[in-house]
């Protein structure tokens, strides 16, 4: 059974459509790209696999290793393994960061009827994934990404990421407002993800990111569907010849 | 008890609580005559109605209708309710002092184990005692009229007299506790702290129901008298039944160089009002004035602080928060006075409320009367829900609704109550904080 499936998805927001009968399929431990010009729908696909509200779903379905996710509230497919990481991610002034980390992990330990982690385990797992994405204890104390830069709001998505353990991974820009050096900190992270068991959709505008992760399936989307399917190749392709020719393809 | 009668209106019904309730209420002489002056005060300005400006939001004629009956002295049985009540609050290490339906029980306080340097009275023996000169000015105040500070002097039955003296430090706070253990009836308490020069002291407050007590009114007020070089920390927790009134007030003046910290968090009641006048009358003082309301419901929890810099050099701040769920109703007003002579003075005010439902009301009522031309003031107010970008933030790493709420929650609440120095007291104000999240499911 693939880890997820999402099947000629259509939806809309505020009586406007913005994917008309999008299809993918998503296997353990594949890295997927999914990649397209500015407005083709690609952040939209992943707030609606993780349940931001403010879309209507209007046709389609979206199996997660068979499950209806649409069925799901975005709390429900955190447990589940659903991770999105976020283009922006939000500050939260007054809320600890080790606080949140520790209240989000086990909510969804509890949910998936496992037993929660003692402070002293869970400040120990923290440490040392912390560690390992080069993360200073000092960003743990403050607010959530209260005074982050963009690169520390990256590795902090990728922190949880890594502390969370999930199935499918969706990254939504995680270049976005990244230089260079940044950006492979965080690519680093995410590849120390990559396993058997877990997929990992990257969503991109820029073929950039790709040379740090590299997938083993392109997919150019275009006004609301995937236009093209291929292999890593198709992402070096397209930055060659740009992306009007699938805008073309679309229409 | 030499009142005279002949003023007395027996026909209306405060007439007739005054006049059922006098027997039991304590001083003869100078006492009782400060007695009716104030009852005759009430019965002059009634109820506190929407026309009279500091009450414009909570109008007591429509919330209240009427004063209850005064409550019975305690018996054995509601002793040991309120007992169990006052266990059930799990804070220790205090100097407790308890008051019951309005009457002080030394057998359920600390009065043996008090502190050196503190001295602690009932209200009721200083009223009683002809030898004190003063005892009638227990029961007066320089404030403006106020019908429900009036009504308190004239119907106080007990309350407690704390000295503390000049320099002492003391290692546990005083803890004044309020338990409720009647349905139906009122009890009108006046306490009084003296705060000596030089002395560093906290002081909590909690109003609390003992099981099975309902629709109970508290009448409360509290005179604080701080001295020059004091550092006083006071925390005040209002828990009282779903269905219970609380009128209270608080006349605080603070000394030069004085620190004053004064918290007040509502989360019980379904009618309350804390009104709080802070009178800066010593150069160079610091004062912090915050407080929460958490509501739900039906409730209606209004707090009114005025601030009033006579002096120079003064500095006062305040953070007040509301959250406000269901359809309740949150009304804060804020007054900063700054005096022709409180030059230098250095004021803000800063008050949000969060509206959980569509039906949550939230009034915010700043205002600053300034009077000095050298100062600097100023305040903000704003009204407005969760964010729900935070909120799905929150919900797509795990969190269930109502944890997301609650987190979100807390560290709104949490800038009112980071102020708090003191670790014990500020653990008690998350705590109550928690309880009112964790009531919500």
């Amino acid at each position: 059974m693939p880890l997820l499936e999402v099947k000629d998805l259509q939806v809309r927001v505020e009586e406007r459509e913005i994917l008309h009968g999008l299809s993918l399929t998503v296997n353990e431990g594949e890295v997927h790209a999914i990649m397209g010009p500015n407005g083709s729908g690609k952040s939209t696909l992943s707030h609606v696999i993780a349940g931001k509200p403010g879309y209507e779903v209007t046709n389609g379905e979206i199996l997660f290793r068979g499950d209806d996710l649409l069925e799901m509230s975005p709390d429900e497919r955190a447990a589940k393994g659903v991770f999105l990481a976020f283009q922006y991610p939000v500050e939260i002034p007054g809320v600890a960061t080790m606080t949140f980390l520790r209240t989000a992990l086990n909510a969804q330990r509890k949910a998936r009827g496992e037993s929660e982690f003692s402070t002293p385990d869970f400040l120990k797992k923290v440490r040392e994934v912390a560690k390992r994405l080069n993360i200073p204890q000092d960003m743990l104390r403050r607010g959530v990404n209260v005074g982050f830069s963009g690169g520390e709001k990256k590795r902090n998505e990728i922190l949880q990421m890594a502390l969370f353990e999930p199935s499918l991974c969706i990254l939504d820009e995680m270049d976005s407002g990244l230089d260079i050096d940044a950006l492979r900190i965080a690519a680093d992270g995410v590849n120390a993800l990559r396993s058997r068991d877990r997929a990992i959709v990257v969503i991109t505008h820029y073929q950039r990111l790709l040379n740090y992760i590299v997938p083993d399936f392109v997919h150019v989307m275009s006004r609301g569907r995937v236009v093209k399917s291929g292999g890593k190749e198709l992402a070096l392709e397209l930055e060659a010849s740009g992306y009007a020719q699938f805008e073309d393809a679309a229409a | 008890m030499n009142v005279a009668l002949g003023k007395l209106n027996t026909e209306s019904p405060a007439g007739e609580l005054f006049a059922s309730a006098r027997g039991r209420l304590p001083g003869s002489g100078a006492v009782g005559e400060a007695r009716q002056a104030a009852f005759d005060e009430f019965t002059r300005l009634g109820l506190p109605h929407r026309r009279i400006e500091d009450w414009k939001y909570t109008d007591l004629r429509a919330l209240l209708r009427k004063i209850a009956p005064l409550a019975p002295s305690p018996d054995k049985a509601a002793l040991a309710l309120a007992s169990k009540a006052v266990k059930s609050l799990k804070i220790r290490g205090t100097q407790k002092l308890v008051l019951v339906d309005g009457v002080f029980v030394p057998q359920l306080s600390d009065v043996a184990a008090l502190e050196s340097g503190v001295g602690v009275h009932s209200l009721r023996e200083t009223l009683e005692n002809d030898r004190n000169p003063v005892r009638a000015e227990l029961l007066r105040t320089k404030l403006a009229s106020d019908a429900m500070i009036a009504l308190n002097a004239a119907m106080a039955t007990d309350g407690v007299v704390i000295g503390i003296a000049d320099q002492a430090v003391l290692a546990k706070p005083v803890h004044i506790v309020h338990v409720s253990t009647n349905s139906g009836s009122a009890a009108f308490t006046r306490s009084l702290l003296q705060v000596g020069n030089g002395a560093r002291a906290t002081l909590i407050e909690s109003f609390i129901a003992a099981a099975g007590a309902a629709s109970y009114q508290v009448h409360d007020s509290l005179v604080l008298s701080i001295g020059n070089d004091v550092e006083l920390e006071h925390v005040r927790l209002v828990e009282d039944a779903p269905d219970a009134a609380n009128l209270s007030t608080a006349i605080v003046t603070v000394g030069a160089k004085a620190r004053f910290n004064t918290f007040n968090l509502t989360s019980g009641g379904e009618l309350s009002r804390y009104q709080a006048t802070v009178l800066i009358s010593g150069e160079g003082a610091h004062v912090t004035t915050n407080g929460v309301n958490l509501l739900n419901g039906r409730q209606h929890a209004d707090t009114t602080l005025v601030l009033d810099h006579v002096v120079p050099n003064g500095e006062s701040r305040e953070i007040f928060r509301a959250v406000v769920d269901d359809r309740a109703h949150s009304v804060f007003q804020g007054r900063i006075i700054v005096r022709p002579d409180a030059q230098k003075t250095d004021a803000k005010m800063m008050t949000r409320a969060l509206l959980l439902s569509d039906e949550a009301e939230a009034d915010n009522k700043p205002e600053l009367e300034i009077f000095a031309d050298d100062v600097t003031c100023g305040h903000g107010a704003t009204t407005g829900a969760l964010d729900d970008s935070l909120l799905f933030y929150l919900r797509a790493r795990g969190l269930s609704e109502k944890e997301a709420q609650a987190l979100l929650i807390q560290a709104f609440v949490g800038e009112a109550i980071e102020s708090i120095a003191n670790d014990a007291l500020r653990e008690l104000a998350i705590a109550a904080a928690r309880r009112w999240l964790a009531a919500r499911g």
